[in-house]
């Protein structure tokens, strides 16, 4: 045989091929969903008068509009405001109504979609999901098709399990070499989407192989398949090994015991043969990633710290340059910031945590710095304190928060001013992404926290942090 | 929102040729917190209208969507990229554009528009310079014929998946086709979770 691995998924998961100008119907093993594009989808459902039809295939939680401050004396969460309260009020009741089970308030389990599937084992290789947000691609990072739909594809999962779908392009990536210590999964998916563009993925399934691959841990590999869409690419893969195995055994719900040893037996076939074809292949050098840091409003205007920032050839770049307050030919060491937000579905992991957490320990941020330290769950916040990590970043100044979106979106309170600099480990800095006016930096977990001890854009080596093999 | 059929609309042509223009600038993230697809239209390109102030920006060029209650949207390249939130396309529609077309058009943005009755079309570059020359000036577009009728007479013909043809110029749905194949969803499923026994 000479399928890819994504072409191994389709196929096990077509339920009719495409046939009359109709595209691939495709079953859908897992969807998960949110407070902010769900509502609408179960309307539609009450509108036709639709079930859910595999309540046991969906989970909720509540992540992108929920405060990130403590519950108030009497348990209540302290919304920004009442459309917020009201929409987390509706997924509760939609749940209810439905079956859905939902990792909400008091659950122990809530957090951001991408990072609790995970960490509960519900993300599997070989599995098709889908969830209303594009980031989505996260869960590839197991080997498995995950893809952002919209909310009318939202009800449509709901109510059949199924999508219509077009069969996506394919195309390879070959990380070769090893990333260099202290470099991380991050900076390197800014530098493959600085050198492939926004547009680079659009219409493709991305597989990632290669050495620097392999040598990911489970957290790095989801940071990059998570960062996939802002190359244009819905979804990405990596094709499961050990490290993959290792970390979903034991998880509460991953298979267990005899029924975990055939399961792995089934993944391993989850590769792509050596003679399968792609649409496209391209190769690009992992060994050469320094640290990536973005200066524009889009993901693809990024540079290292030292690189003098590019003159504008077009509109685009100069609108970005004005919006940002920062000048072509300068470099970016040194820029001057206010905010420094770690957390999101991109670096909101315990490993995350830790980079962070290195760099801060015995440090203090800079006065004037605004430090949001907020873990992607509540399990990750659960296995942070027990390291001891958040008494390292209280100590430092900055705030320890409770898990959600938060300033990645900033749609729950967490905003950054309005021509604030901030540099934040998420992974969009399109214009008012942090709040209108709001100027994002997109970098590293490592990178935040050096940045927020000296007060502006530096590195952890110039803090004389050593670097991790 | 119940979609609207569309088989053949004359309207204004309004070229936005920013590259990129993601669905955080379509809509801000901030007018999400609403359980509702009505509504989002008074926020379109929220922030690129108004100042931070309130104030509208008259270098904005949405005018002619405020005077003539609809319009096609000419926009640059790589359209609609980031957030999967299908409100950036209840927010266009609703607003009165209907139809996008762009040399590039991000992933999920074309399928929720294509799902919704918003025409998204993608063009070569050399078709969309053309088209920007017509900025401000009607543009006849016909789904049926799979063209568009510039002022001069001119015709542009475009390519459209047929599926979304078929969806658009009936007013059909895909949940409605889906739920007539749950007996087949249903087989599939079985024989997938024997085959995983």
């Amino acid at each position: 045989m000479r399928l890819s691995l994504f072409e191994k998924i389709w196929r096990a998961h077509q339920v009719r091929p495409p046939a009359l100008g109709a595209p691939a119907v495709l079953s859908i093993d897992l969807h998960l969903v949110h407070e902010v594009t769900s509502p609408q989808a179960f309307a539609e459902l009450a509108r036709r008068g639709l079930k859910v039809r595999r309540p046991e295939r969906t989970l909720a939680t509540l992540d992108h509009a929920t405060p990130t401050s403590p519950a108030d004396a009497q348990g209540r969460p302290p919304f920004a405001d009442e459309a917020c309260r009201a929409q987390a009020e509706k997924l509760i009741e939609n749940c209810a109504d439905h079956g859905i089970e939902l990792l909400g308030f008091g659950s122990g389990r809530r957090g951001i979609v991408h990072v609790i599937a995970p960490e509960l084992g519900l993300t599997q290789p070989g599995m098709t999901i889908v969830c209303g947000d594009s980031h989505t691609s996260t869960h590839g990072a197991f080997g498995a098709l995950a893809f952002g739909i919209g909310s009318s594809e939202v009800a449509q999962v709901l109510a059949t399990q199924c999508l219509f779908r077009h069969k996506p392009k394919s195309l390879r990536i070959e990380l070769r070499g090893r990333l260099r210590p202290g470099i991380s999964a991050k900076d390197l998916a800014l530098a493959l989407i600085h050198r492939f563009g926004t547009d680079g993925g659009t219409g493709h399934v991305v597989e990632f192989s290669g050495e620097a691959v392999r040598a990911l841990s489970m957290e790095a590999r989801m940071t990059l398949c998570n960062m996939a869409i802002e190359m244009g690419a819905p979804s990405a893969l990596i094709a499961p090994d050990e490290t993959t195995f290792g970390w979903i055994e034991g998880r509460p719900r991953a298979p267990k015991g005899e029924a975990f040893a055939r399961a792995c037996a089934r993944w391993q076939q989850l590769q792509s043969d050596p003679e399968a074809v792609f649409d496209r292949e391209l190769s690009f050098d992992a060994g050469t990633v320094g640290h990536r840091i973005s200066f524009g409003t889009d993901p693809a205007q990024n540079a290292g710290l030292d690189e003098p920032l590019p003159q504008p050839e077009g509109g685009k770049l100069r609108r970005a340059y004005e919006y940002m307050g920062l000048e072509p030919g300068k470099p970016l060491r040194d820029t001057p910031i206010d905010y420094v937000f770690i957390g999101s579905c991109t670096n909101g992991r315990l490993e995350d945590l830790r980079e962070a957490a290195k760099v801060l320990a015995g440090r203090r941020i800079a006065p004037g710095v605004r430090m949001l330290v907020v873990p992607g769950s509540e399990q990750v916040k659960r296995a942070a304190e027990e390291e001891g990590l958040h008494r390292i970043f209280l100590a430092a100044g900055g705030e320890w928060r409770e898990p959600g979106c938060s300033m990645c979106i900033a749609m729950n309170g967490d905003v950054v001013p309005p021509g604030k600099r901030c540099v934040s480990t998420s992974n969009r800095n399109f214009e008012g992404r942090q709040g209108p006016g709001a100027r994002t930096l997109l970098a590293s977990p490592a990178v935040a926290a050096a940045s927020a001890v000296a007060g502006c854009l530096t590195d952890p080596i110039a803090l004389q942090v050593e670097a991790a093999a | 929102m119940s979609r609207k059929a569309f088989t053949r609309l004359a309207a204004p042509l309004i070229h936005l040729p920013e590259p990129d223009l993601d669905t955080d600038q379509i809509i801000p993230a901030r007018f999400l917190t609403t359980t509702r697809r009505e509504g989002l239209g008074p926020f379109l390109f929220y922030d690129r209208r108004y100042g931070t102030d309130g104030t509208p920006r008259p270098d904005f060029p949405l005018r002619p969507l405020e005077r003539h209650g609809c319009a096609f949207l000419l926009a640059g390249h790589n359209f609609g990229c980031g957030s999967s939130r299908e409100h950036a396309v209840w927010a266009l529609l609703e607003a009165g554009v209907r139809a996008v077309i762009s040399t590039r058009l991000a992933d999920i943005f074309r399928g929720n528009a294509l799902r919704n009755g918003l025409l998204a079309i993608e063009l070569p570059p050399a078709q969309v310079l053309r088209l920007a020359r017509c900025a401000g000036q009607e543009v006849l577009i016909d789904l049926l014929e799979r063209e568009m009728r510039l002022p001069d007479g001119e015709r542009i013909p475009f390519a459209i998946d047929p599926f979304a043809r078929y969806a658009m110029l009936r007013g059909a749905d895909e949940l409605d086709l889906l739920l007539e194949l749950i007996p087949e969803i249903e087989r599939h499923e079985r024989e997938r979770e024997a085959e995983h026994a």
